[in-house]
C-alpha cells in the first residue's frame, strides 16, 4: 500500500484568549491520497478553517498547534523550519482563503500580485510570469483580463476577487489545494466552471483537493470522501452517498434537514435548535448532546468512540452503539 | 396606481471611471438603466453573474456611491446626497464581505451598539446591553460573544455580527448582500427564519442579493435576474425558477448545485460558452448574445427591451424559448 500524500494525526489547535483557551480543533485525524477530493463540512465555527491554517502553519496569534502530527509524504511538517515551510507553501500546498482580502494586498495591482506569486514559486521570469497571469485570469473566466491586471482589488466585485485568489492558488500547480469556501461569491454558472477547472487539474496533475464548503450541492458533486465537523472534532465521515442517504450522526441528520429545497411551498426551514458549545468550556461527553433529541445518559458523560458503520463510513454517536447492541440482543433472543 | 411602493428605483445608472493606458479613463457601466420597485414587507431577490453589478445597485440605493443618473425614491421621497442622512435609520445594508466590513479592533458589543449610540435608541446603559444581547440572540450568538473582538470569530460568525448590526436600528428596508453565504445550512436556516419573522412582525422589505438560488427562491416573493448591469428577467419567484424564459436565466437555473448525489449525477447543465463580455465594452444589441444559444442577427443590432411575456413576468430577449 502506498503511503497517503497527507496524513493528519490527532491534530489539536487552540487559541489562548482572555476568557480561556478556545479549543478550535480537538484531536482530528484524516488521510488524503494523491488525486482525491476530500470535502469538509460542518457548523460555522467548528474548526474547518483552523484545520486548514494548521496544515499550512499560518495560524495567527495566539493560535498554537498543541498536539498531533501532520505528515506530508511521511515527513512531519509540524517540525519544519520557517525556510522549509516557505518552500512547502505555494509549491506543495496552496490555499484559497475564505476571505479574499487575506491574500490580496489592497495597495498593489492584481497583475503585480499574480506576477510575484508566480515568480516566487516557479522559475518563470518576469515576462513569462505576466503571460501565465493573463492565462490564469482567462481560465477563471474574469472579463477583460488585460484590464483587470492593472486594477486594484477594491475595483473588483466580490466574485472577481475570489477568482483572482483561485488563479493565484492554482498558478503554481500545487500537489494539494486547500479550498476554503472557494465559490461563495460566485454565481452558479461560474462556480460550475471553476469546479470543472479544479477537477481538470486534479485529473491532469494528480492534484489532491481539500474542499471546505457549506454548499452541500458542491460537496455532493465533487467529493470522494466527506468529513463532517462539529466543535473541533470529526463526528462523521464517509462517501457522499453514505453521508447523504445514510447519515449516522445526529448533527449530520439535522444539517441535511435544514437545506432549503427547490420547491414552491415555501415551508419554514428547520434549523437545529439550541446553540453551539462554548469551545473554552467543552462538555465531557458528546459535544452535540445538549442539542440532540435522542440524547441518552451516556452521551452526557462519555465521548462517543468512532464506530465503523461499513467499509466506507464511520460515525461517532452513541446511537450507533446502542443499535449494534440491540441488534445483537435481538439476534440472541 | 394601485399599491404603494416602499422603494422605487428608476433608470438607475452607475458608471465608474477606469484608467485605460496612461491617459484618460473610460466609463465602466456597472449599472446601466435599471428600474424596479419593492413594496413594504416584500422581498425582491437579485441574482446574476458575478460582477454584473448587484452590489453596486445595493450600495447606490443607499447613496454609498453617488448615482451617475436615475432616481431612488423611498416612501414617496426622492433621496439626494443632501437629504440621505434622513434615510439612514430607515435603510440598512448587510455587507457582502464579513471580514473587511467589521472593525477588528472593536468588540462585538461595540459593533452592534454603535448604531444604537448614533441614533440614540436607548434610555439607560442597562437597556443598551439588553438590546445588544437580544440582537445577538436573534442571529444565534450569545452574550458571551459580546466582549470578544471581531477578529476572533469565524467567517460565518462575523457575517451574523453584521446582520445584528443592521437590525439594531429597526430599519424598514435592508439591502442584504450575500447575507448567508458564509453560514452552514443550519445557521443559514435560523437566520433566514429570523429575516422572515422580522418581515412578518415589522413589515421590513428586503433587497436580497445572493448566488444561492435555493435560498433566493425560498425567501423571495419576486426575483430580478441581472446580466451586465441590466435586468434581463423579472417576475414572481416561483415562476422564474420553474419557468425561466430568458436564455441566461435558463442556464443559471440548470447549474444550481443540487444537494443530492444521485440528482447531481443525473442532471444536465446548459453550459455558457463564448466570450465573457466586459462592462467596459458592452456588446451591441443584446449584451448576452456572445454566449447565447439562440442568438440571431437581430440580437446584434437591437437591444431587446424588458417586456411582459405573461402577467408579472418580463424578459429582455428577442427569441424567448420554453
Ligand atoms: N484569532 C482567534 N482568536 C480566538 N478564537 C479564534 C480565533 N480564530 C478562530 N477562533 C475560534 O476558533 C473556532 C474555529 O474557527 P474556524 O475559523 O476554524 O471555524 P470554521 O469552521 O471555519 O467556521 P466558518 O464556517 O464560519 O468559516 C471558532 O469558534 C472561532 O471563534
Ligand atoms: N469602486 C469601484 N471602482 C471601479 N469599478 C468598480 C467599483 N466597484 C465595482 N466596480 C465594477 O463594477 C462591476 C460590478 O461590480 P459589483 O461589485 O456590483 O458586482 P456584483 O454583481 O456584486 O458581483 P459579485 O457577485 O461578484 O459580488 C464590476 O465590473 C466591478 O469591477
Ligand atoms: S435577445 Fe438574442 S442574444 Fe439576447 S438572449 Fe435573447 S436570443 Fe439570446
Ligand atoms: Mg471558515
Ligand atoms: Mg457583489
Amino acid at each position: 500500500m502506498n503511503e497517503p500524500l497527507l496524513q493528519v494525526k490527532n491534530l489539536s489547535t487552540s487559541f489562548k484568549v482572555d476568557s480561556g483557551e478556545v479549543r478550535a480543533v480537538n484531536g482530528i485525524s484524516f488521510n488524503l491520497d494523491k488525486g482525491r477530493v476530500l470535502g469538509i463540512v460542518g457548523e460555522s465555527g467548528s474548526g474547518k478553517s483552523v484545520t486548514a491554517y494548521s496544515i499550512m502553519r499560518i495560524l495567527v496569534e495566539p493560535g498554537r498547534i498543541t498536539g498531533g502530527q501532520i505528515l506530508f509524504n511521511g515527513e512531519d511538517i509540524v517540525q519544519y523550519s520557517k525556510k522549509q515551510m516557505r518552500e512547502f507553501r505555494g509549491k506543495r500546498v496552496s490555499i484559497i482563503f475564505q476571505d479574499p482580502m487575506t491574500s490580496l494586498n489592497p495597495v498593489y495591482t492584481i497583475g503585480n500580485q499574480l506576477r510575484e506569486a508566480i515568480m516566487l514559486h516557479t522559475d518563470r521570469n518576469r515576462a513569462q510570469a505576466d503571460e501565465r497571469a493573463l492565462e490564469m485570469l482567462k481560465l477563471v473566466g474574469v472579463n477583460s483580463p488585460e484590464q483587470r491586471l492593472k486594477q486594484y482589488p477594491f475595483e473588483l466585485s466580490g466574485g472577481m476577487r475570489q477568482r483572482i485568489m483561485i488563479a493565484m492558488a492554482l498558478c503554481c500547480e500545487p500537489d494539494i489545494l486547500i479550498a476554503d469556501e472557494p465559490t461563495t461569491a460566485l454565481d452558479v454558472t461560474i462556480q460550475a466552471q471553476i469546479l470543472e477547472l479544479m477537477q481538470e487539474l486534479q485529473k491532469k496533475l494528480g492534484m489532491a483537493i481539500i474542499m471546505i464548503t457549506h454548499d452541500l450541492g458542491v460537496i455532493a458533486d465533487m467529493c470522494d470522501e466527506i468529513i463532517v465537523m462539529y466543535a473541533g472534532r470529526i463526528c462523521e465521515r464517509g462517501t457522499a452517498d453514505e453521508i447523504f442517504y445514510n447519515p449516522r450522526h445526529e448533527y449530520t441528520k439535522g444539517l441535511l434537514r435544514s437545506i432549503p429545497r427547490l420547491d414552491t411551498n415555501h415551508a419554514r426551514l428547520i434549523p437545529i435548535s439550541g446553540s453551539p458549545v462554548d469551545l473554552t468550556n467543552m462538555p465531557k461527553g458528546c459535544a452535540f448532546a445538549s442539542r440532540c433529541d435522542n440524547c441518552m445518559k451516556i452521551c452526557l458523560n462519555e465521548l462517543p468512540e468512532e464506530l465503523d458503520i461499513n467499509d466506507c463510513h464511520k460515525a461517532s454517536c452513541w446511537m450507533n452503539v446502542k443499535q449494534v447492541y440491540e441488534e445483537a440482543k435481538g439476534g440472541i433472543a | 396606481m394601485g399599491e404603494k411602493y416602499l422603494l422605487e428605483v428608476k433608470n438607475l445608472k452607475q458608471y465608474f471611471p477606469v484608467r485605460t493606458g496612461w491617459f484618460g479613463t473610460k466609463p465602466l457601466k456597472a449599472v446601466d438603466d435599471m428600474s424596479f420597485a419593492i413594496k413594504p414587507g416584500e422581498t425582491l431577490g437579485l441574482v446574476g453573474e458575478s460582477g454584473c453589478g448587484k452590489t453596486t445597485v445595493g450600495r447606490t440605493i443607499l447613496h454609498l456611491y453617488r448615482p451617475t443618473a436615475g432616481e431612488i425614491i423611498y416612501d414617496g421621497n426622492r433621496i439626494t446626497p443632501q437629504n440621505v442622512h434622513q434615510f439612514r435609520q430607515k435603510m440598512q445594508i448587510v455587507f457582502q464581505d464579513p471580514y473587511s466590513s467589521l472593525n477588528p479592533r472593536m468588540t462585538v458589543s461595540d459593533i452592534v451598539g454603535e448604531p444604537l449610540d448614533i441614533h440614540q435608541l436607548y434610555q439607560s446603559k442597562a437597556e443598551r446591553t439588553e438590546r445588544i444581547t437580544e440582537l445577538l440572540n436573534l442571529v444565534g450568538l450569545n452574550s458571551d460573544h459580546a466582549r470578544r473582538y471581531a477578529h476572533e470569530f469565524s467567517g460565518g460568525q462575523r457575517q451574523r455580527i453584521g446582520i445584528a448590526r443592521a437590525l439594531a436600528v429597526n430599519p424598514r428596508f435592508i439591502v442584504c448582500d450575500e447575507p448567508v453565504s458564509a453560514l452552514d445550512v443550519s445557521i443559514q436556516a435560523q437566520v433566514i427564519n429570523t429575516f422572515e419573522d422580522l418581515q412578518k412582525k415589522l413589515g421590513i422589505a428586503y433587497l436580497f442579493i445572493a448566488h444561492d438560488l435555493l435560498v433566493v427562491q425560498h425567501i423571495s416573493q419576486r426575483i430580478a435576474v441581472m446580466y451586465l448591469g441590466r435586468i434581463v428577467e423579472t417576475g414572481e419567484a416561483d415562476e422564474i425558477i420553474s419557468h425561466p424564459a430568458h436564455p441566461y436565466t435558463q442556464s443559471l437555473i440548470s447549474a444550481i448545485p443540487i444537494p443530492d448525489p444521485n440528482t447531481a449525477r443525473a442532471r444536465k447543465r446548459i453550459p455558457l460558452e463564448g466570450d465573457v463580455p466586459s462592462p467596459l465594452n458592452t456588446p451591441s444589441g443584446c449584451a448576452f448574445r456572445t454566449r447565447c444559444r439562440y442568438a440571431t442577427e437581430r440580437c446584434a443590432q437591437e437591444r431587446p427591451p424588458l417586456a411582459e411575456i405573461a402577467p408579472d413576468h418580463s424578459i429582455a430577449c428577442w427569441n424567448p424559448h420554453d
